[in-house]
């Protein structure tokens, strides 16, 4: 990020201490993208000046009267305390200078609330920690999970020290990148409907300025207008539960042309994925390539309310090694990780995992950490589950 | 202390008891009050969930109104849940029927509770429903299927500046409060 | 000290002498000793809130999970909020009413002296209650203190009852402590002390006792709802059964907002008596500082919903928090006006209770104008939930509240304990706390400005440089406040003999009494001209 213009006033050697990673933080807020985020932006500035000469006039006032109306100089207080007309002055202007704020803000939020005439729709559900996104004019839905692999983040256990498989350093979008970010199109007044599935969300891009909570049961709308192409990061911004720090939003805007390009290949792979699943039921994987694919999709999926090594955490997410539902019937196993368990925080992972994840990450459960059923669970075990067969 | 002192604090200690249990009283009353208050802002988009009636309505052909419809799961929720139009347009007053499509794919029986909710809020006011599915409870057997009927039509008087109303449903798992409530099995969540 | 003149001797029902022992603090019905067992209680919670904030801090010192695992994280912050609003900064004003407002009114004692003991003696087991629950199984709340649901309903952990049970309790002392107050002022004030001529602290914590009895109980109905939605199966919170996750939000925050005005207008009254006596001027505008304390009261009431302007609300609810919200600067503005004209033309000096006082009126303001910036609905969308607001609330509740509590001891020391404090500790204590109190939170508003959301236990690279300094500035604030520690329990064993009124600017009747005050005062009402 570039120092804006207007952060001159900001104290540039604070950045002075090294972290020779870290990139630049900005002084001040975005200005963003949009017409409405410039609009904020140029708000929030003409309230912050007005609000620095207030400062400046009454700690002037003050800072005077600490250095003449010391008794150190030999003063005589005066004994004046009351004044009905300076009262009412001081009452009358700050009450002038708060109507003066007000119509700027008032027009602000008036175009921000304007959520009429949207062309493109987007359906915006938080759950525990991801968001999923649903076109409502295509035939498109998916999760957008966090990128940055639990080994960057995850230190104090130690459980991830001298794996070297996996990139320790952290990247440049540490906890800003995510598996398959939200993609709008250039130029085109955009919905968002946001709701939840679980717990209070909120959806937060500063550089379109839109924060709106997601609500379970209830939805709200917040809208934008990008005419410049690129990548935009965010994050959740209501306290969700223990991951509520890993759950980023990340939108590409793309011109339209290209936007139509991706969506038709993106609906082509959704369909090509569905049919590839018929396949997948005839289709028998082996122990090893399950287990394998299984620890990848638990450590993706599960490991943050399970933790990596099974052992949940004591009174608020359950362990699975040595569980009764990991090593008890298999059915009721895949009906819990598929269907979830309503009113708690298990969710129903059927529409966030594909049918080969599923089969492999219920047998990793059932096979890891000492819990050695044997069993090896296959895409059509899962399937006769979710068919409720 | 004398006693003339004593017996003006209890009065007084009496009267600000009143204003405590008052006011823990109040705290609950604002339940109630909430929902007056959404009903008269359309604060979260709030429907009312009594059936409307048709009668006497004049069709407004001068405008018409995009109304997009949105079924989300919530989370546990082991249906297919969809709206069979994702979107349809009517003038206000046009009584309009629209179907959603439900199925089960739990192996258990299940009953479903729909939470109805109208985006812009305020336009929420003037989403008249006629017949609803989200009145009732949706009982479903294993792997049973269904369509769910709604009809409902727009005020007249719907803000000239909401040109699209979106309605959501979202589709809760009630099996568990049923089941509690008539039999005394208690079924816990795992 | 029971050799102290009795300056009514001819009331024998009253002997000067204190009962020794654990006893004597166990069923003491004294209003000095319940001061001063409040004053100790809320320092230690004071450190505890305060250790739980160097946790989040030595966290939060480099980016990753380096400590704590993030549900610990959010333990941490939900109790250091809980512990430092309800077990330090509301106990420590009541444990300043208890000792000052019956000696600033000419009283005896507080209306309902034992409910007195009661109310401060069933604050260390809901405290114990709430702490304890942390070393339980799945650990203490998670949800942060503003304990949203559904979070604190259906995906809580199973200690919530704990944490419901203990906030009945806090609220039920604070309602006790405050119906005392009311009586107090209403009934014991001293013959010819008239409501115009009561002290500002007196005024502010009358209305703060109001704020209170009205609002506690609201919070105590709060808890409840989410305790039976938890628990009993009702859906006040759960939009399944017909209920509403946003009420919530409402409710919580009709008692929220109140509440921030309750830890803060007494810390008004503590400046608007320690300002006057070292500038050596009279308060200007009295009589203004009792209606805008009174409007900021009344205001508190009706801008709720100003914590709440991304649940999707009406634009035309929207404006009118706005509006509502930016009108509360008018009283606020006149107080700070006021305080700087007692100051314009006075002959200062700064001693330590001084140096607070005006630290606490530069950093409140500071505090205040942000909190004007915050009111701005389109630009809170931008903050909300940032550390902008975490950096707001810390200004106007450390650098406001706890420097106006800090300043407050520091003056009133001298009386509690007889002796003076070390001027030259109070001043490196002052110095200390000043410098990393800003370093702590100043840069807070830029972390925020920049994207940083509050209530993440790790944060993105950019944020790195920022987040280490105000960490480094948390260590320095926390361990500044040992040297107060020192400054106190070094006043208390001894030093400089204290005069009945060792300020010369001071005014009031707690001034009349000999220092330290005698175990009785005012037995008989002293004549108020």
């Amino acid at each position: 990020m570039k120092l804006t213009r207007s952060t001159g006033w900001a104290i540039p050697a604070l950045l002075a201490t090294g972290n020779v990673m870290a990139t630049e933080m900005p002084l001040n807020m975005t200005q963003g993208v949009t017409d409405i985020s410039q609009r904020t932006y140029d708000l929030h500035m003409t309230i912050f000046y007005i609000c620095c000469v207030i400062a400046v006039v009454v700690f002037g006032m003050m800072f005077i009267s600490i250095l003449l109306h010391r008794k150190s100089r030999g003063v005589t207080p005066a004994t004046f305390h009351e004044s009905t007309t300076i009262e009412v002055i001081w009452t009358a202007i700050p009450f002038l200078i708060l109507i003066g704020m007000a119509i700027p803000a008032t027009a602000v939020l008036t175009e921000v609330e304007d959520n009429s005439n949207a062309d493109v729709t987007v359906l915006v559900t938080g759950s525990q920690w991801k968001w999923h996104y649903k076109y409502h004019d295509y035939d498109l839905e998916y999760y957008s999970v966090l990128a940055t692999p639990r080994a960057q983040y995850e230190n104090y256990n130690g459980m991830f020290n001298g794996n070297s498989e996996i990139p320790q350093e952290k990247g440049e979008n540490y906890l800003l990148e995510v598996d398959r970010p939200l993609v709008i199109p250039a130029g085109k007044k955009v919905k968002f409907l946001m709701t939840s599935d679980d717990v209070i969300h909120s959806w937060w891009v500063p550089e379109f300025a839109i924060k709106q909570d997601a609500n379970p049961g209830f939805i709200n709308e917040a809208w934008t207008k990008v005419d410049k192409p690129g990548i935009y990061r965010g994050k959740c911004t209501e306290l969700c539960g223990k991951d509520h720090g890993f759950m980023p939003v990340v939108v590409i805007v793309k011109e339209q042309a290209e936007f139509d390009a991706w969506m038709n290949e993106q609906v082509a792979i959704a369909a090509k994925a569905k049919a590839e699943e018929q396949k997948l039921l005839s289709m028998q994987m082996d122990m090893s390539e399950l287990m394998a694919l299984g620890e990848k999709t638990y450590l993706a999926s599960c490991a943050a309310c399970h933790q990596p090594n099974g052992e949940g955490l004591q009174g608020v997410f359950p362990g699975l090694k040595g569980s009764p539902v990991a090593l008890g019937d298999m059915r009721k196993h895949i009906d819990t990780v598929v269907n979830g368990v309503s009113g708690t925080a298990m969710q129903a992972y059927g529409k966030q995992l594909g049918l080969k994840e599923l089969a492999a990450v219920i047998t990793y459960e059932r096979n890891a950490w000492g819990n050695n059923t044997g069993d090896a669970v296959q895409a059509k075990d899962v399937n006769a589950v979710m068919k409720g067969q | 202390m004398n006693s003339d002192i004593t017996q003006q604090n209890i009065k007084l200690v009496k009267k600000l008891v009143v204003i405590v249990i008052g006011m823990f009283g109040f705290g609950f009353a604002l339940v109630p009050l909430y929902d007056v208050f959404c009903d008269i802002t359309g604060l979260n988009g709030k429907t009312s969930d009594v059936a409307a009636s048709a009668e006497n309505v004049q069709i407004d052909k001068s405008r018409q109104i995009n109304i997009q419809f949105i079924a989300i799961n919530n989370q546990g929720m082991p249906w297919a849940f969809k709206p069979v139009e994702k979107q349809v347009t009517v003038y206000p007053g046009e009584v309009k029927m629209v179907n959603f499509y439900a199925k089960s794919l739990s192996s258990k029986d299940t009953v479903g509770q729909a939470v109805p909710s109208v985006s812009p809020g305020k336009g929420a006011a003037y989403f008249n429903k006629i017949e609803c599915f989200c009145f009732n409870r949706q009982p479903l057997a294993a792997g049973e299927e269904t369509l769910m009927p709604l009809t409902f039509y727009i005020d007249q008087d719907l803000p000239l500046d909401v040109g699209t109303l979106t309605l959501s449903y979202t589709m809760y798992d009630i099996t568990d409060a049923v089941n509690a409530e008539s039999a005394s099995t208690t079924q816990t969540g795992e | 000290m029971s050799t102290m003149t009795d300056t009514h001797a001819h009331d024998h029902d009253h002997h000067d002498h204190k009962p020794a022992g654990i006893t004597r603090w166990l069923y003491t019905t004294n209003h000095k000793d319940i001061g001063s067992m409040y004053l100790w209680f809320s320092f230690i919670m004071f450190l505890v809130g305060g250790a739980m904030a160097m946790v989040i801090r030595a966290e939060l010192y480099q980016p990753g999970l380096q400590i704590v695992d993030p549900n610990f994280f959010n333990q941490m912050t939900t109790v250091h909020g809980l512990v430092m609003v309800f077990g330090a900064v509301m106990p420590a004003f009541v444990g300043l009413a208890n000792w000052m407002v019956p000696m600033m009114i000419g009283a005896p004692d507080m209306a309902l002296p034992r409910m007195n003991n009661w109310s401060f003696w069933i604050l260390p087991f809901a405290f114990a209650i709430l702490i304890s629950s942390l070393f339980m199984e799945g650990g203490g709340p998670n949800f942060g203190w503003t304990f949203y649901a559904p979070l604190s309903t259906t995906y809580s952990n199973d200690t919530t009852a704990l944490f419901v049970f203990s906030v009945h309790i806090m609220g039920i002392s604070s309602i006790m402590g405050a119906i005392n107050v009311i009586v107090t002022i209403f009934n014991l004030r001293a013959p010819g002390m008239t409501f115009m001529k009561m002290p500002l602290f007196v005024w502010t914590w009358l209305i703060t006792a109001f704020l209170l009895i009205a609002v506690m109980p609201v919070l105590a109905g709060t808890v409840t709802m989410v305790l039976t939605d938890k628990y009993f199966g009702t859906s006040f919170f759960d939009a399944a059964g017909g209920g509403d996750p946003v009420m919530f939000q409402h409710i919580f925050w009709f008692f929220g907002h109140p509440e921030v005005y309750i830890m803060i207008l007494p810390a008004f009254g503590i400046v608007s008596a320690i300002i006057p006596t070292f500038a050596r001027k009279p308060l200007f505008g009295y009589s203004s500082m009792v209606y805008a304390t009174a409007s900021i009261a009344l205001l508190s009431f009706i801008v709720w919903a100003h914590h709440m302007f991304t649940t999707g609300m009406p634009l035309a609810s929207e404006l009118f928090f706005m509006y509502a919200t930016m009108l509360i600067s008018v009283p606020t503005g006149v107080k700070v006006f006021n305080w700087v004209a007692t100051m314009w033309k006075g002959a200062m000096t700064f001693e330590t209770p001084m140096l607070f006082a005006i630290a606490f009126v530069v950093l409140f303001t500071i505090g205040g104008l942000s909190g004007l910036m915050l009111a701005i609905t389109p630009v809170d969308f931008q903050y909300h939930d940032t550390y902008f607001v975490v950096a707001h609330f810390h200004y106007v509740l450390v650098s406001g509240a706890i420097f106006s509590i800090m300043a407050g001891c520091y003056y009133w020391l001298p009386k509690w304990t007889g002796h003076m404090y070390d001027e030259k500790l109070g001043k490196t204590h002052f110095w200390c706390s000043l410098i990393s109190v800003n370093v702590l939170f100043f840069p807070m508003h830029f972390v925020g400005l920049a994207g940083m959301p509050r209530r993440i236990p790790d944060y993105s690279l950019q944020f790195a440089d920022f987040n280490q300094i105000i960490s480094i500035g948390g260590f320095a604030f926390g361990l500044s406040q040992l040297i107060f520690l020192a400054v106190v329990i070094k006043c208390v064993k001894g030093g400089e003999k204290a005069p009945a009124k060792p300020w010369e600017g001071a005014e009031g009747l707690e001034w009349e009494v000999p220092s330290p005050a005698p175990y009785h005062t005012f037995s008989t009402p002293p004549e108020v001209k």
